[in-house]
């Protein structure tokens, strides 16, 4: 059996480009921080927590939220929110 | 190809393919030296270059291409070639043919007057499909990965990182080439987009992942027809992979094909132990692993999961009451698969019960804890009973619907018992529900299904995920052959 075998690659094959990371903000303040519920029990307690701290450091916030956890956000709620905010933070849950 | 095939075709005149081992070939082996020898016949030895003698009359076909170009079904063949084509052809050993198509007389007369060949070594069932992929011109798009001969293949699939944590069948080009007789479709058709990469999967990398589950070609289009049901938008197989809950996709197939298929529907139904159940299964998760990109601790996030999603399929047994796929409108001679989200089979036990009244009561009971007690209408549940519970049904007269209808009657619950902090327990539905009575299954979230071994008064209840349009909804679709 001293022979090499060649199989078929299972993969998909496909190479998604690099997406290299946003530029983080330098400052908190002044900014606009989009908060995206996912829609978990309790994710609220979390953002509204976060909301209260980033309006202390001077930010906006605008929240949103995903129709539900189990399905990735629709196109138009992350156009939405790369439109009008320099940063987005998601809250899981559980 | 037309000059590689040009040295295949056989030159005017009479030549013979044979094989040493063929007892027929071995039989004419002193006639075939002589008519060699006498500039009568070429020959082409199909495993031994020295059978019937060292000459050079005799022609080296040990790679096949030869016999595989030429069609050779059966050795000894014969085939008489004037002014470059082919005009008759003759196998195996019959005295009176063969000195018709030599022009000769008294051939061999010490032999019997005729005696059948054997088949040609070019269509022997572990050779062809090697031969069709080496000669056919059979093209694969995908890469090929060569493995190195100091490598042990089956280390190296697993370090690849295709594998479910099980060895799994090299998928070779003769492998999958023999998968892909078991479709009628091509292997450039795009059988679904799979999640979570949403990557474009042909029947050609679903024939690989089956190949490598340990298929055999005929479930390749049960497999098919499991992928086309998951990766749809009610079934949301990318919230399945993603969710923290230990659920995966489970598969019931319903019709004749799980008879040919030797599907099992009796004895450890939902176990292990048959090779299309466990394979079919197994080869959706891989198709999911490796094409949609979906790994246990990437995207698939659960905290625990279970071991149904190794691959979880079962076959649904015959029985008087309408099958599953007919609740989503099939006929019961139709081949379907349908596809329900959920958690490893737990066992509902009830040996007392004689009449059917009381084995519903006993099963709404078990029903009513399925993923939480406290969960109501969230989420959908598969019944599977098994023979001898399902002939308290049967004996009685009571049809499936009868049942589905007095199941849902009993499996009514006091929302007071299950509103947060009731009987101490902080976890429930919003208090503003108090005072009602509410079902726990959502209509149609019951899904039941026939299956099991005879003897036991066992069933299982499987348990399901967050259901509708926020979750995952059961998809049935038809097996195309």
């Amino acid at each position: 059996m001293n022979q090499t075998i060649s199989v078929l690659d299972p993969t998909s094959e496909d190479h998604s480009p690099e997406i290299r990371l946003s530029d983080r903000i330098e400052s908190i303040k002044g900014a606009t921080i989009g908060l995206l519920d996912i829609s978990k029990p309790r994710g609220d307690v979390f953002l509204d927590q976060l909301e209260k701290r980033f309006t202390e450091h001077g930010a906006t916030v605008l929240r949103f939220m995903k129709p539900t956890f189990t399905k990735p956000a629709p196109v138009d709620l992350r156009y939405e929110i790369f439109s009008k905010c320099d940063a987005v933070i998601e809250a899981l849950a559980d | 190809m037309a000059e590689n095939e040009s040295r295949y075709e056989f030159s005017d005149g009479i030549s013979v393919v044979v094989n040493s081992e063929c007892p027929t070939c071995q039989l004419t082996s002193s006639l075939l030296t002589d008519l060699g020898s006498s500039g009568h016949v070429t020959v082409f030895s199909q495993d031994d270059p020295s059978f019937p003698a060292s000459a050079e009359w005799v022609r080296d076909d040990s790679d096949l291409a030869f016999s595989w170009h030429n069609d050779i079904e059966a050795v000894p063949t014969l085939v008489r070639v004037v002014d470059g084509k082919e005009v008759e052809r003759l196998s195996g050993w019959n005295r009176k043919e063969w000195e018709r198509l030599l022009e000769l007389e008294n051939l061999a007369p010490d032999l019997v007057d005729h005696k059948p060949g054997c088949g040609s070594l070019s269509v022997s069932p572990d050779r062809v499909d090697e031969l069709e992929v080496k000669f056919g011109g059979k093209k694969f798009v995908s890469r090929r990965v060569e493995i190195a001969s100091l490598e042990d293949e089956m280390e190296a699939m697993f370090d690849r990182g295709w594998s479910d944590g099980l060895p799994v069948v090299p998928p070779t080009e003769a492998r999958v080439n023999r998968m892909l007789a078991g479709t009628s479709r091509e292997p450039d058709d795009i059988v679904a987009v799979i999640p979570p990469n949403l990557a474009e999967c042909s029947v050609e990398k679903v024939a690989i992942n089956a190949v490598m589950a340990g298929c055999l070609p005929e479930y390749l289009p049960v497999v098919i027809a499991c992928l086309e049901a998951i990766c749809t938008d009610e079934f949301n197989m990318h919230g399945v992979l993603a969710t923290t809950m230990g659920v995966g996709p489970i598969f019931v197939v319903s019709g004749p094909i799980t008879e040919r298929l030797d599907m099992n529907s009796g004895i450890n139904a939902l176990g292990h132990g048959n090779r299309a159940n466990t394979t079919i299964g197994r080869a959706v998760q891989l198709v999911l692993r490796n094409i949609g990109g979906g790994k246990p601790g990437g995207i698939d996030r659960a905290t625990l999961g279970h071991m149904g999603k190794l691959g979880f399929c079962f076959a649904e047994a015959p029985s008087p009451w309408e099958n599953l796929s007919e609740s989503f409108g099939f006929s019961p001679e139709q081949n379907t698969v349908t596809a329900f989200t959920g958690e490893g089979p737990r066992i509902i036990v009830d040996q007392k019960s004689r009449s059917p009244e009381s084995l519903t009561r006993l099963l709404a009971e078990g029903l009513k804890s399925t993923i939480s007690p406290r969960m109501v209408l969230a989420m959908d549940a598969m019944l599977v009973i098994s023979p001898e519970h399902l002939s308290r049904f049967i004996d009685a007269g009571w049809s499936r619907a009868q049942f589905i209808e007095r199941l849902s009657e009993l499996l009514v619950i006091d929302s007071d018992e299950i509103i947060e902090g009731a009987g101490g327990i902080e976890d429930g539905i919003p208090s503003a529900f108090a005072g009602n009575k509410l079902p726990k299954f959502r209509p149609g979230g019951l899904l039941v299904v026939h299956a099991g071994g005879p003897a036991g008064l066992f069933s299982a209840i499987i348990g399901g995920w967050l259901n509708g349009a926020k979750g995952s909804d059961p998809v049935a679709k038809e097996i195309i052959l």
